[in-house]
């Protein structure tokens, strides 16, 4: 087996091992850790699939925003747990019914599912020869960059929308405007002249001011 | 190049994940097998100046942090798209056509006009400020 094949084995090993910790864990500061674990080895398989760039936006965003505001949600909010999962038994019923229609989605897809009768596409990583084409093609970025702002305009300004949404949407939601908090003022700070605030007064021995 | 020199150039990061695991683990190792451990009730017991613990260390506090994290998130995946723009468009490299390049120019222009609405209505509102 090659390097590659090593990496591939391993990488999925751990991205299945720790995702299923993220769903059986009981502490979900465990969970959260777990799921960061999975990002992380599904960056190595994409590394491996030849997508550096999706690799390490998934390290970037995924692992270093979206898990570390769940991190911080989870370990620092005032949620009490036992109590969360006290109404397991009457939610149970609606989880079911999600979870049955999730996996009469994910059995169609498997079911529609073929396997590339070809043993090269089959592979899930790169082997040698197609690494070196790697080299010599555009590179991942590159190549996501020839097609993403012509080919798939709408989806790009969909993305700027959606984020625009996201934007607004935070802000009207969270943001409140608070009354009668002074606020530092950087332009009347630095317009303050030395007139203004100090004065320079001879002071004569035995007599006041 | 030889075909293994893509996954060679990523060999540092692997030997620097080898070396962060063996690290954290020694530390979590050695002192088990090294230090000196006799524990008793008091001195495994919540220590808090003295008291005892008053409650939880899960509190509420303030959404503004919130607030921050999410915009930070927003701006981190525009960023995201930004960066196969300026990587791809103007490589002579790649070949591309002339047309091509000036509407994927504009294209982004257009999506950061409305990242930019979004921002201008989060810097008027306040948002950016802590207060």
């Amino acid at each position: 087996m090659t390097f590659a094949g090593i990496a591939f084995w391993a990488f999925a090993i751990s991205t299945v091992t720790f995702g299923l910790l993220v769903i059986l864990a009981r502490n979900p500061v465990h969970s959260v850790l777990c799921l960061i674990t999975t990002f992380i080895s599904v960056a190595g398989l994409f590394v491996l699939m030849g997508a550096e760039y999706l690799a390490f936006l998934l390290i970037i965003v995924y692992v270093g925003a979206v898990a570390v505001l769940f991190l911080f949600v989870v370990m620092m909010l005032d949620v009490d747990f036992a109590e969360l999962k006290s109404g397991f038994a009457e939610y149970l019923p609606y989880g079911v019914i999600v979870g049955v229609v999730l996996l009469v989605n994910i059995g169609l897809v498997v079911a529609a599912w073929q396997l590339p009768t070809d043993p090269q596409l089959a592979q899930p990583y790169l082997t040698g020869a197609e690494m070196t084409a790697n080299l010599e093609g555009p590179n991942n970025a590159e190549a996501l960059g020839m097609v993403l702002y012509t080919d798939y305009i709408h989806y790009f300004q969909i993305a700027g929308m959606v984020l625009l949404v996201a934007m607004i949407g935070a802000i009207i939601l969270t943001f409140r405007e608070r009354k009668g908090i002074k606020k530092q003022n950087p332009g009347d700070q630095a317009a303050r002249k030395r007139e203004d605030a100090v004065e320079v007064v001879s002071v004569q021995t035995g007599k006041g001011i | 190049m030889a075909g293994s020199d893509f996954l060679l150039e990523y060999l540092p990061i692997l030997i620097f994940m080898g070396l962060a695991a063996i690290i954290g683990i020694a530390f979590l190792v050695l002192p088990t097998l090294l230090a000196p451990s006799n524990p008793d009730q008091e001195k495994v017991s919540t220590y808090e100046c003295g008291f005892e613990a008053f409650d939880d260390a899960r509190m509420k506090f303030d959404v503004q942090f919130y607030i921050v994290a999410i915009l930070f998130i927003i701006v981190d995946l525009d960023v995201a798209f930004l960066f196969p723009w300026a990587v791809a468009l103007f490589n002579p490299e790649l070949g591309m056509d002339r047309d091509f390049q000036i509407f994927a120019f504009w294209s982004m222009f257009v999506f950061l006009a409305v990242f930019f609405i979004g921002f201008a209505y989060e810097w008027k509102k306040g948002a950016l400020e802590w207060r």
